[in-house]
């Protein structure tokens, strides 16, 4: 391949003039006249028997269409890997937010008035309020149905008790390393759930149009995920559903699974001919919907004097809520990575998914990665202290390269991206050397943080992306696909691609923003940070495709063999002779001779890419390949705690991350960024906190304290690029992984200033303040 | 003051043009923008005043459209995102990513808008000020930064105070 004339440039969005001019519209800025809309009645109790219902009032308000409660769907069960979710409560009601009743009518404004007129009457039960709570003997079981829920097989759920998955590691003896070691650490971790905070609130508008065919417009991350979980959940086939994907105001997984679609979709049935708006507003968006696991964990390490890793003992409690969701794969991934990006010869680890009282919870940035790595690090910070070593070097003795194996067995292949290299890149940004705690003049001290994470995406070993490219008459080309622009800016990686392998301007490259199950070709979801590589496999595939075709029409024209020509600057021409050629316009649509006579036809070319090895891990021993792709990276923190009040603030934060390639430099650097300062909240602020009965008490965006400008600290990114063999142009996913070590760098960091082991997220001045107190009797 | 109850017909102007639209005395701003005049650039992140999503300028002044009633913006001058046309400042947000989703950008566009306008020079503390109204859940602000930085150097190249610092197509 030649040198590359359009990847690692930075050209700006593609979307910047329609979203810097607020001409882009959203999910719910595309309502239609006529649409109804509905609202819903959320559960006040965390754990109650629904004892009555009362829709009668409701029911004669002005406005009002109809008025529901579980009762309308008495056998309707929905979910992504496990079907445990009643699109209404039923019976029973298991987390504070849970919808009880909707109400449809023809404004929001009546809709929102009649919901007030609903009458339920509840019985509390005593909530279970953490995973332990919920696997602690005599525990009510929340879902006494467990075992004949429909589910894939990679799920195993352990009817009659709280446990939604379990996933088991075990390799090598890890019972005979802890007996011979000489070092033994051990030690707990845990963090409440909490939310996505996406800035644009979950909407759903559906339509059960008068040709029986439903169609819905979501602000989804994953359209066609929803329209197979609409297919088996409503008994629709799928050529009945048409999910319409715009762009998203914000995904960070929580909406990558199916959420408000079914009951807009049920509520729509009932209205055939009128859409149905069901909308989130900000509060029921942070607790209704789901949010993020919690996590309970206990960490034992067991390792040689100079620090080399011998075993670890890894228990992962997630805490999913009320519904299994995202969560049962979210424990599973974490299982799969469960050690962190170090060698571990022998490992047990168990990582459960427990149903609690607690809002559910979905996939999440980092999706498993973010709780096991804060509790691995967490426990290599224990190990540090205990042999008196730097956490850096600690970090770079075990870190994990090609040959070694993952806790699953699987081999690291060559693409494995060179951790050592990442560690002293951090290093070097934070001024580690020069000492990781100093004293202020002002009384305040000053410490540095360093974390490793590793990340493979957790996707069924099915994973696929289509693509298809076409032309317009002025010779410009456009990609479909059918991934969702969250933000992310694939679009714009995907654009060079097709730029590169075309070696076209990129201006001439459109790519489509919005994914439609009736048009956009197959897609699995976007998440997991695998568009950039597998849509861009796919990509790349079309356009290759798209240039044998063009290359087929032009040699007739050309009168030479298809192989001597190439292509380039919008030109398809002979390679030896570069001035006798067509431009691509006379060529894409098909070719006319000055007779009139045409051949050719419109040029489509076809690309497609499915996960290349993947196979499922034995339920007993974890043994097997879940893990496509390997990301490494380190991260880093300078933070100035102030001693008298607990206040502290992160000064500096630093990432550097093997990411294969990288294709659009700004668009890289702003996903690490947006997930550094991610991590940053998720180690320092946010957090659901409840009340005694596990109300949520700070369901709003006043009380949930998000990162806010002026808060951000310095950032320092760098890239590592050890090619993906198989990735487009070497390139991994990065969407995500930059949160991941954040909550263990800062902890590492709070810890040291602090001079106290912190094990609890997040770790805010009051947290602080009192574990300081703690210490000093 | 005037006395409304049931719907009525409200008259204002919107990014320059005189608009009438049917409205409920307790409509907010927001929705009216939205759901009557098609002016779907003012986003609804919270309506609580909490995120910032929503800012437009009545004479001039951001403000959060979630926390206005609609009948108190009667003859008063208001503008949303799609009243500005090719702003210094939109130019900087797109230039510099000071987006990803986008959907805080039209009330953070239009705070900064008018922030760029009252401090022309760099203020850090009027900046972490006016700015930590609006929230952004993608960008961990550095974009954001380097827009406000990029706008004000173009404002003020403009008006001959300093050289461009960075020339445009
Ligand atoms: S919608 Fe107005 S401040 Fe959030
Ligand atoms: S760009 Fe997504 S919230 Fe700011």
């Amino acid at each position: 391949m030649d040198h590359a004339r359009y990847l690692g440039g930075s050209p700006e969005r593609t979307d910047a003039p329609a979203k810097t001019g607020g001409a882009l519209r959203y999910t719910d800025d595309r309502v239609r006249p006529g649409t109804l809309h509905a609202a819903l009645l959320y559960s006040p109790y965390a754990h109650a028997r629904i004892a009555s219902v009362d829709l009668s009032r409701a029911e004669a308000a002005p406005g009002v269409r109809g008025a529901f409660s579980g009762a309308d769907w008495p056998d309707t069960l929905i979910g992504l890997y496990m079907g445990d979710k009643p699109p209404l409560a039923r019976e029973t009601v298991r987390y504070y937010g849970e919808p009880v009743a909707a109400v449809v009518a023809d404004s929001e404004a009546e809709t929102l008035a009649a919901i007030r007129l609903v009458e339920a009457s509840f019985e509390a039960l005593p909530p279970l309020a953490s995973p332990r709570d919920s696997l602690a003997p005599g525990a009510a079981v929340l879902h006494p149905g467990l075992g004949s829920y429909r589910r894939i097989p990679a799920i195993l759920p352990e009817p009659g008790t709280n446990v939604a998955n379990r996933t088991r590691i075990r390799k090598g003896d890890p019972e005979e390393a802890f007996a011979r070691a000489p070092v033994v650490v051990s030690g707990s971790f845990s963090f409440p759930p909490g939310d996505h905070a996406a800035m644009e609130p979950r909407v759903a508008i559906a339509e059960y149009g008068l040709d029986g065919r439903l169609t819905v417009t979501s602000s989804t991350q994953s359209p066609f995920g929803v329209r197979t979980l609409l297919a088996k959940g409503l008994g629709l086939p799928e050529r009945r559903i048409r999910v319409i994907a715009p762009p998203v105001g914000g995904g960070f997984g929580g909406k990558a699974g199916i959420q408000l679609e079914p009951l807009a979709c049920l509520l729509a049935m009932r209205f055939p001919g009128r859409p149905v708006r069901l909308a989130n507003a900000r509060e029921a968006d942070m607790v209704s919907s789901p949010g993020r696991p919690g996590l309970e964990s206990t960490v034992r390490i067991a390792a040689e004097r100079d620090g080399a890793i011998l075993a670890m003992d890894i228990e992962l409690l997630f805490d999913s809520g009320a519904y299994a969701d995202y969560a049962v794969n979210v424990s599973r991934a974490a299982a799969v990575a469960c050690t962190g990006p170090y060698k571990v010869p022998n490992v047990k680890a168990d990582a459960l998914c427990v149903y609690t009282n607690h809002p559910f919870a979905t996939a999440f940035r980092g999706f498993g990665h973010i709780e096991l790595s804060y509790a691995t690090e967490r426990a290599l910070d224990l190990l540090a202290d205990e042999l008196g070593m730097d956490p850096a070097a600690l970090r770079e003795k075990n870190a994990a390269q090609p040959g070694h194996t993952t806790p699953t067995g699987a081999v690291l292949d060559p693409n494995t991206g060179d951790l050592p290299a990442c560690i002293a890149l951090v290093k070097e940004r934070l001024g580690w050397d020069e000492g990781r705690r100093r004293l202020m003049p002002d009384g305040k001290v000053r410490a540095k943080g360093l974390a490793c994470f590793w990340k493979a995406p957790a996707i069924p070993t099915f994973t696929d992306a289509g693509a298809t490219l076409a032309f317009a008459e002025d010779g410009s080309a456009v990609l479909t696909t059918g991934v969702v622009e969250i933000g992310q800016g694939c679009f714009d990686g995907l654009r060079l691609i097709v730029a590169e392998a075309l070696r076209m301007d990129p201006s001439m490259v459109r790519v489509e923003p919005e994914a439609d199950t009736d048009r956009s070709p197959h897609d699995w979801t976007t998440a997991a940070s695998r568009s950039l590589f597998m849509a861009g496999r796919a990509a790349l595939g079309a356009a290759e495709d798209a240039v044998a075709q063009l290359k087929r029409v032009a040699s007739a024209p050309l009168r030479c063999p298809e192989e001597d020509l190439e292509i380039g600057d919008g030109r398809i021409y002979l390679r030896d002779d570069p001035a006798h050629g067509l431009p691509i316009s006379a060529v894409a649509l098909g070719y006319v001779y000055e007779n009139g006579n045409a051949i050719g036809g419109p040029i489509i070319g076809r690309g497609r890419y499915i996960a290349r090895g993947l196979s499922g891990m034995d339920p007993e021993s974890g043994e097997g390949r879940p893990g496509l792709e390997w990301t490494m990276g380190a991260e880093g923190v300078e933070l100035e705690l102030d001693p008298r009040d607990g206040s502290c603030r992160v000064l500096r934060s630093a990432c550097a991350m093997d990411v294969g390639k990288v294709i659009h430099p700004a668009l890289a650097r702003g996903q690490l960024v947006g997930a550094m300062a991610m991590g940053i909240g998720y180690a320092t602020r946010e957090a659901f906190s409840f009340d005694s009965r596990q109300g949520v008490q700070n369901a709003s965006l006043r009380d949930y304290k998000l990162l806010r400008y002026g808060e951000d600290p310095e950032y320092f990114v760098d890239f590592v690029e050890t090619p993906q063999g198989d990735g487009p142009y070497g390139a991994r996913g990065l969407g995500e992984q930059g949160i991941i070590g954040m909550p263990g760098a800062i902890a590492q960091a709070a810890s040291l200033a602090a001079g106290v082991q912190l094990c609890e997220l997040p770790i805010t001045p009051e947290y602080l303040w009192t574990s300081m107190r703690k210490e000093r009797p | 003051m005037t006395e409304r109850k049931g719907p009525y017909e409200l008259r204002l102007r919107v990014n320059g043009e005189e608009r009438a639209a049917l409205t409920r005395p307790a409509e907010t701003l927001l929705r009216l923008l939205r759901e009557r005049l098609g002016l779907t650039g003012p986003k609804c992140g919270c309506e609580n005043g909490d995120c910032g999503a929503c800012t437009v300028l009545i004479d001039g002044v951001p403000t959060k459209s979630c926390m206005v009633l609609a009948v108190e913006c009667e003859g008063r001058e208001l503008t949303t995102i799609e009243g500005l046309r090719d702003h210094p400042v939109q130019r900087a947000f797109s230039a510099e990513n000071g987006f990803q989703c986008g959907f805080c950008t039209p009330g953070m566009i239009m705070n900064a808008v008018a922030l760029v306008r009252a401090h022309p020079e760099p203020n850090e503390e009027a900046d972490r000020n006016w700015m930590g109204s609006n929230l952004c859940r993608c960008t961990g602000y550095e974009g954001i930064r380097r827009a406000l930085a990029a706008a004000r150097a173009e404002l003020a190249a403009r008006a001959g105070l300093m050289p461009r610092a960075k020339e445009r197509p």
